[in-house]
């Protein structure tokens, strides 16, 4: 626990840093104790990530000062920063599949010998393994580690470079709830030790379960703080957004018509497909989505969503078996057919799989669009923007400059407009793998309304997540992918989670209609 | 695309940056040719001015280094256009002798053609020479088969050897078989000349295709997708654009360009089809194209310069005595130069 008569480890002062027209951060000042799990707070795009990649020195700020034990330091560059003991866990693990998890780990440590001893790293990547919950098996390739995992080895990796600082920026966003409970374990170990810990997130309930400290952006500046136990959901989410906003988790009413009746928009008759290296092979899916129904899918990662989804999107071919879209055979459609046909697609990581970071958000909004938007040989951009106006409206998503590359966006503001861009043409089929993943409780809320809306509107949705809460709360049936297979299906509040986890990780075989 | 002032001005002041590093480039470069002409016992200052006077300094030497540039621009774009796709076409000098081959088998077929229907024949002939050699590998790595770059580097030692087989054989010159060339192409087949020079009417497809290479990847929807595949193939590919067929059009359509190319070389300055048509003119339209990082104006700059240096390759071997070949020193230090600048610079985006 944090006492406050030390001192803190790290002092933010001041810290501005500008992008063109937006102030990602405004004079901050934020103090880390040894210790503590401080959780940063704020809405999609209020600068929490800028402010962690100043304290990296992977961004310089435009003015402000940071102190490490009360002394000024200037922090121009990651490697400077983990001499200063500051360590960062980023989204996207910067790790070598093909290598092992000790060679990884070597690879980061510069206090080694040039003759790499694998036993004395071995040794130390057991023990601190033993002491911080942190075990992983050093010789596994890191290419078959679950993502949980992958966490743990870049941990170690800050561990065993001495890192007395640990920044974690969204480390939940992809993680199952069991990885999530590990991971608040391992936080704390390391708080027992000592350690400070700088947490974002935007699953409130997670802070007020860990955080011994929290503290609230908005629009790039701190507004408030609270201590452990001061705050719950309701204030912080005021705090967050500037107002009281509708977001609790209200059950809402199921479809209104019975699915049974209903046309199918898609069909899996049989559907099964090859695998590749780490790809997990499709298996007999049967699976239909009526007009005016969200189905979810529960699953652990690796279970086959992704191949499902790129197997409906086009992407992946059939190996057996049929697919049907609205009534027609769509088996060997390309993924510009199923798009035009009315397929929406929103894949679990937006700046790999659906944009393109060096253009520009408006660039990104016409690409998938296909013919919609043609005029001669160019796009007939007014009308697009007119569109995705609205679309981003309907959303209740602001919307961003359009000028920019869309990789400079914040990662939240980037699934917005993915989601904006694939909800802007009425889609009849909407296929989402965690979509609400990265944003914030409001857009999260605002999100899911819509899904709502367009199931009530006659669409179909596929919901692919591994948040039982989420799935309990928008799907009308519920089936259960494992190793490939469906190997549960449930109607809406037919289920228990315990079952539904069971299923998941195959430690129960059920027959249910 | 509709643009504030504020991006214009910022997209122009890059222009101006880049103008500026190239120019620096140049200068940089010439101090250290100039200190290796030193040590090698010959007067820089000489060679420089030498240089100067043959290409520069008078209409006859200016005309000259236009002839040169005309190849280069076009085989620049050749590499310029796949590279936006993330493809890398090093075929440009297969693809050219291929572009020379192909018209002048337009030229052998329809001999007595009259000149209006026979030069866009023999054109469209080149380019296609050039197109089907590119679209080769583009069909390969678009089957995921081969990767372009070393098919596209290995079918240069092809091409060559089917413009020497017919030069050698079926097309060989009757009148003075001394050389290994064709006979002479009818006359109607030339590219008409201009101003008593030997600029032809290549240097006007050239232009022609810089500014519709601009056009294409700025300002239509084709580009879009294309600029879209080099950014991220993944996530093009899942959006519906259909990835594996602008692979084969993007290198295809480059190839193209590196045709006509060789179509110039062979109907306006040589007449006929000859075994060395190129002196290399496909290689160094790479290294253009990637100097000026597949920018229109980039690549003009960067033409003019090669053909600056290598006419003073000739000049230097007719005043100085120095073989050719030393102007492979200056432009493997431009080279080193633009390397080190970018990775010192890093990757700022
Ligand atoms: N490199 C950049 N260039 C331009 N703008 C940027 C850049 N990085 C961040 N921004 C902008 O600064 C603001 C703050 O971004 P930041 O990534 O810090 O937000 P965040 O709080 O982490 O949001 P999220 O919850 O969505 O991740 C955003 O409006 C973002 O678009
Ligand atoms: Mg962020």
């Amino acid at each position: 626990m944090s006492s406050p008569l030390a001192a803190p480890l790290v002092e933010i002062r001041g810290v501005s840093k500008r992008y063109g027209a937006v102030q990602a951060n405004d004079v901050v000042d934020l103090s880390l104790y040894g210790g503590e799990v401080h959780a940063l707070l704020g809405e999609n795009g209020a600068g929490k990530s800028t402010l962690s990649r100043i304290l990296y020195g992977f961004t310089r700020p435009d003015s402000g000062e940071i102190f490490l034990n009360g002394k000024a330091v200037d922090v121009h560059s990651p490697r400077e920063a983990r001499s200063h003991r500051i360590g960062m866990v980023f989204q996207n693990f910067m790790l070598i599949p093909a290598l092992s998890v000790l060679e990884n780990i070597a690879l980061f440590l510069t206090d080694l010998p040039a003759v790499l001893r694998p036993e004395a790293v071995g040794k130390r990547i057991f023990e601190f393994g033993e002491r911080f919950g942190l075990t992983v098996n050093p010789h596994a390739p890191v290419r078959q580690l679950s993502v949980g995992d992958r966490q743990k080895v870049e941990i170690l990796k800050l561990l065993l470079a001495e890192a007395r600082i640990l920044i974690f920026d969204e480390p939940t966003k992809v993680l199952a709830p069991h990885e999530v409970d590990a991971l608040f374990r391992v936080f704390a170990a390391l708080k027992a030790e000592g350690f400070a810990i700088l947490f974002i997130t935007h699953k409130l309930r997670e802070v007020i379960r860990c955080a011994d400290r929290i503290t609230v952006m908005r629009q790039g500046r701190v507004v408030g703080g609270f201590g452990s136990g001061q705050a719950d959901v309701e204030t912080l989410v005021t705090m967050m957004f500037g107002e009281r906003g509708e977001i609790g988790a209200t059950r809402q009413a199921g479809a209104t018509r019975r699915p049974a009746e209903a046309r199918p928009i898609l069909e899996l008759r049989g559907a099964s497909s090859h695998a590749t290296g780490s790809e997990t092979p499709l298996r007999g899916l049967e699976l239909s989505i009526a007009a005016g129904e969200i189905v979810g899918v529960a699953g652990v990662s690796g279970s086959g969503q992704k191949e499902l989804g790129d197997l409906i999107l086009g992407l992946r071919s059939l190996s057996a078996g049929s697919k049907w879209f609205c009534g027609a055979n769509a088996s060997s459609w390309s993924i510009a057919r199923m798009r035009e046909s009315g397929v929406a697609f929103v894949p679990e990581d937006p700046l790999v799989m659906a944009a393109v970071g060096g253009m520009s958000v408006r660039e990104n909004l016409s690409l998938g669009t296909g013919r919609r938007y043609r005029s001669g040989v160019r796009l007939d951009w007014s009308a697009l923007e007119a569109t995705m106006n609205q679309s981003f409206e309907a959303l209740a998503f602001p919307i961003p400059p359009l000028d920019p590359p869309i990789g400079a966006l914040s990662g939240g503001n980037l699934q917005r407009v993915v989601i904006a861009r694939e909800m802007a043409h009425e889609p009849k089929l909407i296929v989402a793998l965690y979509p609400t993943r990265g944003l914030d409780v409001r857009s999260a809320a605002s999100l899911r309304h819509l899904l709502r809306r367009a199931r009530d509107g006659g669409s179909g949705v596929l919901l692919i997540s591994e948040d039982l809460d989420e799935l309990a709360e928008m799907t009308d049936r519920l089936l259960v992918l494992f190793g490939g297979a469906l190997v549960g299906a449930f109607s809406r509040g037919a289920w228990q989670p315990e079952e539904v986890g069971h299923l998941m990780t195959g430690s129960k075989e059920v027959n249910v209609a | 695309m509709p643009e504030g002032g504020l991006t214009a001005v910022l997209r122009r002041s890059t222009a101006l940056r880049t103008t500026v590093r190239h120019c620096g480039i140049g200068v940089g470069a010439l101090l250290m040719f100039a200190a290796i002409l030193l040590a090698a016992g010959k007067d820089p200052l000489k060679a420089y001015v030498d240089t100067f006077h043959y290409t520069l300094a008078n209409s006859y030497g200016f005309s000259e280094l236009l002839v040169r540039m005309t190849p280069l621009l076009l085989a620049a774009v050749a590499v310029a256009l796949p590279a936006r796709l993330g493809l890398i076409n090093v075929g440009g000098e297969g693809q050219l002798y291929m572009g020379a081959f192909m018209a002048s088998a337009g030229a052998f077929l329809l001999p007595t053609a009259p000149r209006l229907i026979l030069l866009p024949f023999v054109a469209f002939m080149g380019f296609m020479g050039g197109a089907i050699w590119a679209a080769i590998p583009g069909i390969l790595r678009a089957a995921k088969l081969v990767n372009e770059t070393i098919s596209t580097l290995l079918l240069n030692y092809v091409a060559p050897l089917i413009v020497s087989y017919f030069v050698f054989g079926l097309w060989r010159a009757s009148e003075n078989s001394a050389y290994p060339q064709s006979s002479p192409f009818p006359d109607a087949a030339l590219l008409p000349s201009f101003f008593n020079t030997r600029i032809h009417a290549g240097l006007l497809i050239a232009v022609v295709a810089l500014l519709a290479y601009w056009l294409l990847l700025e300002k239509t929807r084709w580009g879009v997708d294309m600029r879209a595949i080099g950014g991220n193939a993944e996530a093009a590919q899942r959006l519906g654009i259909p990835v594996p067929a602008w692979i084969v059009t993007a290198l295809a359509v480059g190839g193209g360009f590196a045709g006509l190319a060789g179509m110039g070389e062979a109907m306006g300055i040589a007449g006929r089809l000859r075994q060395g048509l190129s002196p290399g003119y496909g290689f160094a339209g790479f290294l253009i194209a990637w100097l000026a990082g597949g920018r229109p104006l980039g690549i003009v700059f960067m033409a003019f310069l090669f053909a600056i240096i290598t006419s003073a390759g000739d000049t230097l071997q007719m005043t100085q005595g120095v073989p050719y070949a030393v102007v492979n020193i200056l432009l493997a230090m431009i080279l080193f130069i633009v390397l080190a600048r970018r990775s010192a610079g890093g990757t700022s985006k």
